[in-house]
């Protein structure tokens, strides 16, 4: 019988968790889709087929790279040339990485290096602001939930975007472009209403960022932006905080 | 030969995003080490937002910032990310009629 009512209270937690994950990952689905779409679209007057279009949104992930990715076939960038871009630009997922999984030290490799594979700029933005999941029984279904609501929306959107062509009219998907940037700020906000010192952190590596961006690539700009303004927390957040 | 680029790029994408899920847990940070790397997202989202943002509609660099300082307010007066996510679609939206 307590045996019973455990597994019970497991289960419910474990739906709670699926559930909270996709709730939480809802307005990274609402950002990804139109940009997905377009990824589609795009890709498709670059010469890519059906299959592949979706294959490079099924095992790259990465946003900002598949653009640049299929651009780069559309003029008729070699490979070599292609690929080393791709590394520059998402490098900085090793950096967000290393932040993640420092909060997922209780979780079991086993979870980890799948939870990892699906790290992007939105689901780490969005996981490292829940924080308090990763101690949480079940907690690791929460990020699985979360990573694979916004993983879903990119495959598909992208899918959908290569078969339809441009469905959303042009001033519309070019108004939804700033949904991801309102997300990242609606992330940030309500940290800097608790600390205004984390307000100062993101300002720092904004700085950054920008001087970095008038000599370097972005991709190393927004490495350097992220490594830099972090290494201000050392001095600006106190020990307990996250 | 797209095949190929689309392996590359997985490759040299999934590599680095899987390396510290393989070494976290032999390591030992100091203090200041996990407190740097608790402040990453916070400095990952600013490098994030900016410049980035001037970008929305690259000719005219203001509509991102409107849009996004829509989204501050919104945020700020404590509503859910999504209505600050519609409230910036909606404002930039509008100014480009």
């Amino acid at each position: 019988m307590t045996t019973k009512a455990i597994h019970k209270s497991n289960t419910s937690s474990a739906a709670h968790m699926i559930k909270r994950g996709i709730s939480v990952g809802f307005p990274i689905m609402l950002g990804y889709l139109p940009i997905a779409l377009t990824y589609g679209v795009l890709a498709r007057q670059a010469g890519m087929s059906l299959t592949e279009l979706t294959l490079m949104s099924v095992m790259v992930f990465a946003g900002a790279s598949q653009f640049m990715g299929a651009n780069m076939i559309a003029v008729g960038a070699g490979a070599v040339e292609i690929i080393v871009a791709t590394f520059v630009l998402n490098f900085r997922h090793f950096v967000m990485s290393l932040s993640f999984m420092n909060r997922l030290r209780g979780i079991g490799r086993n979870w980890k290096v799948p939870l990892s594979l699906g790290l992007t700029d939105e689901t780490f933005a969005v996981s490292s602001l829940h924080t308090k999941e990763a101690k949480m029984e079940k907690g690791v279904l929460f990020y699985t939930a979360l990573i694979l609501t916004a993983y879903f929306s990119w495959v598909l959107g992208s899918l959908l975007g290569g078969v339809l062509g441009e469905v959303i009219p042009e001033q519309l998907s070019q108004s939804m472009g700033i949904a991801l940037y309102a997300m990242f700020i609606g992330l940030l906000i309500p940290s800097v209403k608790k600390e205004i010192r984390i307000g100062i952190i993101a300002i720092i590596a904004m700085l950054i960022n920008t001087i970095f961006n008038q000599f370097m690539s972005e991709g190393w700009a927004i490495v350097f932006g992220t490594v830099l303004g972090g290494l201000s927390g050392v001095f600006l957040l106190k020990e307990d905080q996250s | 030969m797209i095949f190929a680029v689309i392996i590359g790029m997985a490759l040299v994408t999934m590599i680095p995003r899987a390396i510290p899920a393989f070494i976290v847990d032999k390591l030992q940070f100091k203090e200041w080490v996990n407190r740097w790397l608790n402040a990453i997202p916070f400095a990952a989202l600013g490098a994030l937002i900016f410049p980035g943002i001037l970008n929305v509609k690259p000719d005219q660099p203001h509509i991102g910032l409107v849009g996004g300082a829509v989204a501050v307010v919104l945020a700020y007066l404590g509503l859910n990310v999504i209505v600050a996510v519609l409230g910036a679609i909606v404002t930039v939206f509008l100014l480009t009629m």
